[in-house]
């Protein structure tokens, strides 16, 4: 296959534009090493992301839940290249991450990836106006010449995601928290991004703000057939948002699966748990019995499916043995035919 | 209980409650006649944007409302007693004997270098007449009480050594510890992942039903309003928007700043290809609109909205600040 290094024309459609391959990212937590030493500890490690797969076609939106702790972030950042895994394999349209025979390539490709944070004013310079802020992917990466054009093309952006050209004259405190996250999206686009990966980019935002956000960045994907890798812990937003949904708990992905078919018919008791357990509007005032437990301490998860000790279907094999991922779950119960895939109430 | 309450009585009562900051560009008004009640036994929800005075709400019926913050106008009643206008010590007494207080994060509301158990047994000491040993009995009921397994070992611990969702029982525990008429819960869910947040909110509802208190649920989160409150009150821009029972508000809003919001929240039961949404945003202390605070973001403004600020007028089980619903402008809707 010939490395596309001119990404100007569309690539011919692949089933899979982003391919995520056993994934792993481990963090030292042990001790300083004196303290290792005189107590005889080893070193310890947390399993952030542990074997971890997926993939994401071209003009798709995958999104990822999962509580906190499960790992979600660090997959985000791993897939953009903030963060090098472990072990694993991320490739983006053909191009892999990690191999620094791909180097070319991969420079070639940076342009096309972006990521949107939580908290948009974080991630911006407050001491730059926003037209500077929006033009600066433009001119790193060398893409427009002469100012003009520069300011037209920030003025087009900044139309694209429901701004006034003006508004690029002001600096970024100057806008509401839902305004900033849309000159966030912006400066995503001003490079020509195709594939843009968003981590909770509606978490601090109001209701009806969030609303337009979403409502946005759907838009957005209509008109320019992005792809969306979409990290969020709000189960109502991500099916509003996914065309699939991936479900991560203590570093695994537990289950993945198309939209409608999660929410409906969820397989794995932990995605029936998640569902069970999230306040919405159709439930006023309803009574139920809430899951009890929490999420293990992922330095010490428990053995076999980390799952297990909070799972009302566990037996002797899911405390032993880590269930493979197939069809989609993993899970002993689906696989032996213990746990059909169903309602959610199966779990109340 | 206060001698002399009976049961019709609420256990909260507000009156055109006005809260006022002055700064140095004038004066802002955070809550402008903010009216309400809540029974025994009653869960009031109160959602509403970031910005809309719901915590401004629960600081003023505390009177943790600093300066240059005052209370203007208006009146609180705690079962019948007026509390808005007490000295600061009496009011020390009222918070956390009569009143309890839950906050968003835990951590803030735990000393860190004291045992738990300390903390609530102080609190119990500090309001009643237990003695020690009776107050650490009544501290290992509490915890029991709010859900942490063996309590009798845990008392000694210290709050870093519990998790997010077990912390917040702790400061529930503390709340209860002097078995208080009134409970504000601001924000007490937001800080904990979805599958402790559901065992936070039956727990609140089921202290609610067990001990008759009332319970002030300060939220942004209309999903967990809906599970928990038995009356939801929408504010905006310092106001009380809509008032009514949690079923009929849901279901059924009425006025359009409600009715947006509710448009506005992605489901999990039903799909929708666009969410409802409110275009701008909400306005600043500063500069509120006159008229209707909401008008320029209305869908169904008229001249009058712009001019009059609309009462809050009885529309069914609701109670609801538009013109919409006024006799004269009911064709409108």
């Amino acid at each position: 296959m010939k490395p596309h290094i001119a990404l100007k024309p569309v690539i011919a459609p692949q089933p899979d534009y982003v391919q995520v391959r056993d994934l792993r990212r481990l963090f030292d937590v042990s001790r300083p090493w004196l303290n290792r030493v005189i107590e005889r500890q080893p070193r310890q490690y947390l399993r952030a992301v542990d074997h971890v797969s997926f993939s994401v076609a071209r003009g798709e939106t995958l999104a990822i839940v999962g509580e906190s702790g499960s790992g979600k972030s660090t997959v985000a950042r791993m897939v953009v290249g903030l963060m090098p895994p472990s072990d694993g394999e991320v490739t983006i349209s053909g191009v892999s991450m990690t191999d620094p025979r791909q180097a070319a390539e991969r420079r070639a490709l940076r342009r096309r990836i972006q990521m949107i944070f939580q908290d948009p004013y974080a991630s911006m310079n407050p001491r730059w106006r926003v037209d500077r802020i929006v033009s600066e992917p433009i001119r790193a990466f060398g893409l427009l010449n002469g100012e003009r054009e520069i300011q037209a093309r920030v003025g087009e952006l900044l139309t694209l995601v429901g701004l006034h050209p003006d508004d690029g004259k002001r600096y970024p405190h100057a806008f509401s928290g839902g305004q900033r996250q849309r000159i966030a999206i912006a400066r995503a686009l001003a490079s020509e991004a195709e594939f843009l990966v968003a981590d909770e980019p509606t978490s601090a935002l109001d209701v009806s703000v969030q609303a337009q956000i979403l409502n946005l960045m759907r838009d957005l994907q209509d008109r320019l057939g992005l792809t969306y890798l979409f990290i969020s812990h709000n189960l109502a937003v991500v099916r509003h948002m996914a065309n699939r949904i991936g479900v991560m708990y203590l570093g695994r992905i537990v289950e993945i699966g198309g939209g409608r078919e999660l929410f409906t018919a969820p397989k794995h008791p932990y995605t029936r748990m998640l569902l069970d357990a999230v306040p919405d509007l159709a439930h006023v005032g309803r009574q139920r019995v809430p899951v009890q437990g929490e999420i293990p301490n992922p330095i010490n998860p428990p053995s076999g499916c980390t799952f297990h000790p909070r799972c009302p279907f566990a037996n002797d094999r899911c405390k032993a043995e880590v269930p493979v991922f197939r069809d989609g779950v993993a899970c002993h119960a689906v696989e032996e035919g213990r746990l059909m895939p169903g309602g959610v109430a199966a779990v109340a | 209980m206060t001698p002399g309450s009976t049961m019709s009585q609420p256990v909260l009562s507000v009156r055109d409650l006005r809260v006022e900051f002055a700064t140095r560009r004038g004066v802002l008004t955070a809550l402008d006649g903010v009216s309400f009640e809540i029974e025994r036994g009653e869960v009031l929800g109160v959602v509403g944007e970031s910005g809309a005075g719901k915590s401004v709400t629960g600081s003023a019926v505390i009177g943790l409302i600093d300066p240059p913050g005052r209370i203007a106008g208006g009146e609180i009643r705690l079962n019948g007693e007026r509390i808005d206008n007490l000295p600061p010590e009496a009011m020390r007494k009222v918070r956390g004997k009569r009143i309890g207080m839950i906050f968003q994060d835990p951590l803030t509301s735990l000393n860190p270098l004291y045992r738990v158990g300390r903390q609530i047994e102080e609190t119990i000491r500090t309001h009643t007449d237990l003695s020690a040993k009776a107050a650490r009995q009544r501290a290992i009921d509490l915890l029991a009480e709010v859900g942490i397994p063996a309590p009798e070992r845990r008392i000694d611990g210290f709050p870093h050594e519990f998790s997010g969702g077990m912390r917040q029982r702790v400061v529930i525990a503390l709340a209860l510890a002097a078995e208080p008429e009134l409970i504000i819960a601001d924000e007490p869910t937001t800080a904990l992942d979805v599958s402790v947040q559901a065992q936070i909110i039956t727990l609140l509802k089921r202290l609610g039903r067990d001990h008759g208190t009332a319970v002030m649920l300060i939220t942004h989160d209309m999903g967990v309003i809906a599970e928990a409150a038995d009356r939801v009150a929408v504010m905006y821009a310092g106001r009380v928007a809509e008032i009514g029972p949690v079923a009929a508000l849901v279901g059924d809003p009425l006025h359009p700043y409600a009715k947006g919001l509710m448009g506005a929240i992605p489901s999990l039961s039903h799909e929708a290809d666009r969410l409802a949404q409110i275009p701008g945003a909400m306005p600043r202390l500063s500069a509120i609109p006159p008229g209707c605070a909401f008008n320029p973001r209305c869908p169904n403004v008229f001249a009058r909205c712009t001019v009059d600020r609309p009462e809050p007028l009885v529309v069914g089980s609701h109670r609801v600040a538009c013109h919409l619903y006024d006799a004269s402008g009911q064709a409108a809707a």
